[in-house]
């Protein structure tokens, strides 16, 4: 956690302002901000405008015949109205794996920063391992593992956990897992980073100062690792809400999330308001993460 | 509070194959000022550790009053750490961090408390700041308030004034010396300067590679050193080997060199044979060769002055013996006294009462510190 001069009391900010001449900047800054900012402009920015522009278009045509820029702002509407159910359960499933890969992913990254000793960087492989194959194949796979003859289905049937009619694929609860598993190593590895860096002399001046383990972990650990589990839950609720793939493989029509109706919309060529539905869906994510930035407190980590 | 000494039995830590700490045992009394002085690495702050309760015991026991508190959860004990690595919670404000162990023990007031406390360490405003945005040693004071704010019964201070600066470092050892008369908490301060701990402490335990070598008052520890390693570690000591030649009620007749020196039976830590005759380097005199000394000095003929060097309020002369060894004299610039310049022939003497004895299979050059630095 950097504290930069910003962070300085407001009275003091002014002083220094008042004091210290302006900094001198050279040209180095700008022509190094040159690569990226170059690579924004055609990858982000321009795509962006595309977008926003498209979901403006007139939905009266397509691919064929072309698409005329009408202002359509209706297009918003039509999205939403049409779309707002797979929106919202868009927003709740993304927030449901967000949540698992916290409960799952803060003790594991924990375990691996205090408890691996030695076995730290082959925990960490570990966590990484799942990337070697592709997120297709691994979703994949959960269908044969959530599968109705898989032992998952058995062992629970057995135990009497699961109804004899019951299933685990192509519910809820399978996407929200696939979700879960797909995006349970972004969690954990800032999180890692972030406990990683904690001195742990700082847990034992708790200790000294009458904190128990538990209240230790909730005054100083849990608070000092907030940026990584900012970061964590930004990297993981994102991509979640815009997923369409664990949707795709592990639901059923009724588990379609917002991802799966833009990617049809734009497969049938209706691009105005695939358009409009991905600039909503930007849009509302934009929001969210500002207000729960805003909320976790933690200015240090932007 | 009444009766709470510290006692720490037969304590020993071991790391791995490593002893850093053995089979110590020391009694701090209730309210006292304790200083554990000792070279870098001898195992004070493993020592400290134990007492807060950071690190377990291999072996032996610790009480505090009536209580085992071998092992005791560190939350538990009444025992409070001004870490020497400060340890400062980077996420909380300084008024947070002060703030922290009150809030704990769900104490009633906190804001004045804090308040009082800030003002004491004269950091009243910067309550608000983080603790990056301080200097080393700021957060040496809040680490300070940090810890005595609980008022614990025992306060472990793990060179607690090192990165001050000398003028704020007298400062706050005078402080800090107050702030322990007042309040008549045990004070255990540990530090590596002999000064420090001379000037502060009630009570000094030389400490070295896990053992301690002597334990006493400043005074005592000053002019009685039972070993080399405490005369050379606790100012400064010129020791120059010896033979026991005779021994009456008092007093011990020794030979070096041919010159017949006496040191009194009271100071003498070894008795016959090969031994160590210890004198401070400001009880020496020097006098020009041949000349008249009082009756019954203990002197040594024949040297030359090597080396000169005016520190103001002493001289401090380097004078080597006929075989070879050099001598350290101080000498006071009271005007009274005659200066010598390098090469000049010299005698030294000095009284009987202020030579020591110490056992010659010591290392001569135990503790002695390479250069100062300040
Ligand atoms: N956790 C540990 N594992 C292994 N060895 C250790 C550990 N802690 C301390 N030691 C060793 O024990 C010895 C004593 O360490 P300690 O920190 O008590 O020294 P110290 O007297 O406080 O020194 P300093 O004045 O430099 O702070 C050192 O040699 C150190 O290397
Ligand atoms: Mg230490």
């Amino acid at each position: 956690m950097s504290v930069s001069a910003a962070h300085l009391g407001g009275g003091e900010q002014q002083q220094a302002a008042a004091v210290e001449p302006p900094q001198k900047r050279g040209v180095t800054g700008y022509i190094l901000l040159l690569p990226g900012a170059l690579w924004l402009t055609i990858f982000f920015l321009v795509p962006t405008i595309t977008l926003v522009s498209t979901s403006l278009y007139d939905p009266a045509g397509s691919v064929e015949t072309g698409y005329s820029m009408t202002w359509h702002w209706q297009n918003y509407v039509d999205g939403i109205r049409d779309y707002g159910v797979q929106f919202g359960r868009s927003l709740v499933y993304a927030l449901l794996a967000t949540v698992a890969c916290i409960l799952l992913g803060y003790p594991l990254a924990y375990a691996i920063a205090f408890k691996s000793g030695r076995w730290k960087n082959l925990m960490l492989v570990l966590v990484i391992a799942p990337f070697f194959t592709s997120f297709l194949v691994r979703t994949l796979s959960w269908q044969l593992l959530l599968g109705d003859n898989g032992f998952l289905v058995e062992t629970l049937k057995t135990l009497q956990l699961l109804g004899p009619d019951g299933h685990l694929l192509a519910t809820p609860f399978a996407v929200v897992t696939g979700l879960t598993y797909n995006f349970l190593p972004f969690m954990v590895l800032p999180l890692y980073a972030s406990l990683e860096k904690i001195d742990p002399r700082l847990v034992e001046a708790g200790h000294d100062l009458y904190a128990s383990p538990f209240t230790a972990f909730r005054k100083i650990t849990l608070p000092l690792s907030m940026p990584g589990l900012v970061a964590g839950t930004l990297l993981t609720f994102i991509p979640a809400a815009g997923d369409y793939i664990n949707a795709e493989l592990l639901g059923t029509p009724t588990t379609r999330m917002i991802g799966n109706e833009i990617q049809d919309l734009f497969g049938a060529g209706a691009y105005p308001v695939a358009a409009a539905l991905s600039v909503t869906l930007m849009a509302v994510i934009v929001a969210m993460v500002f207000l729960y930035v805003r909320r976790a407190g933690t200015e240090e980590l932007v | 509070m009444a009766g709470s000494d510290l006692v720490l039995t037969g304590v020993t830590k071991r790391f791995g194959a490593f002893t850093a700490v053995d089979d110590l045992d020391l009694t701090v009394p209730q309210g006292s000022f304790f200083a554990l002085l000792g070279p870098s690495g001898c195992g004070k702050t493993t020592t400290l550790r134990m007492v807060a309760g950071l690190e377990e015991p291999t072996a032996g026991s610790i009480r505090l009053g009536a209580d085992d508190i071998t092992t005791l959860r560190p939350y538990r004990r009444p025992v409070n750490t001004v870490f020497q690595s400060y340890a400062l919670f980077p996420h909380l404000t300084i008024f947070e961090n002060v703030a922290f162990g009150l809030r704990r023990t769900g104490a009633k007031k906190v804001k004045p408390q804090v308040e009082e406390m800030l003002e004491l360490v004269e950091l009243g405003q910067y309550g608000g700041r983080k603790p990056t945005q301080l200097s080393g040693g700021q957060q040496q004071r809040v680490a300070l308030a940090r810890a005595l704010i609980n008022r614990p019964q025992v306060l472990l201070l793990d060179e607690p004034l090192g990165a001050l600066d000398l003028k704020l470092r007298r400062q706050m050892q005078i402080e800090l010396k107050r702030i322990q008369t007042d309040v008549g908490i045990t004070f255990v301060h540990v530090t590596h300067d002999q000064e420090e701990a001379m000037t502060m402490a009630d009570t000094i335990a030389v400490m070295n590679s896990g053992v301690i070598e002597q334990m006493g008052s400043p005074a005592e520890l000053y002019e009685h050193p039972s070993t080399t390693f405490v005369s050379n570690f606790l100012g400064q000591s010129n020791l120059v080997a010896a033979t026991v030649v005779e021994k009456d009620e008092d007093h011990l007749l020794l030979d070096v060199e041919g010159s017949r020196l006496v040191a009194p039976l009271a100071r003498a830590a070894a008795l016959t044979g090969r031994v160590w005759v210890g004198v401070r380097p400001e009880k020496v005199f020097l006098a020009h060769t041949g000349s008249e000394t009082d009756d019954g000095s203990n002197v040594l003929r024949g040297a030359v002055v090597t080396d000169v060097s005016f520190v103001g309020v002493s001289t401090q002369y380097l004078a080597r013996l006929p075989w070879g060894q050099e001598l350290m004299v101080f000498e006071q610039n009271t005007g009274a006294r005659l200066s010598f310049r390098t090469g000049d022939q010299v005698d030294l003497h000095w009284m009987p009462a202020h030579t020591f004895l110490l056992d010659a299979a010591q290392d001569a050059t135990a503790g002695v510190e390479r250069e100062v630095a300040e």
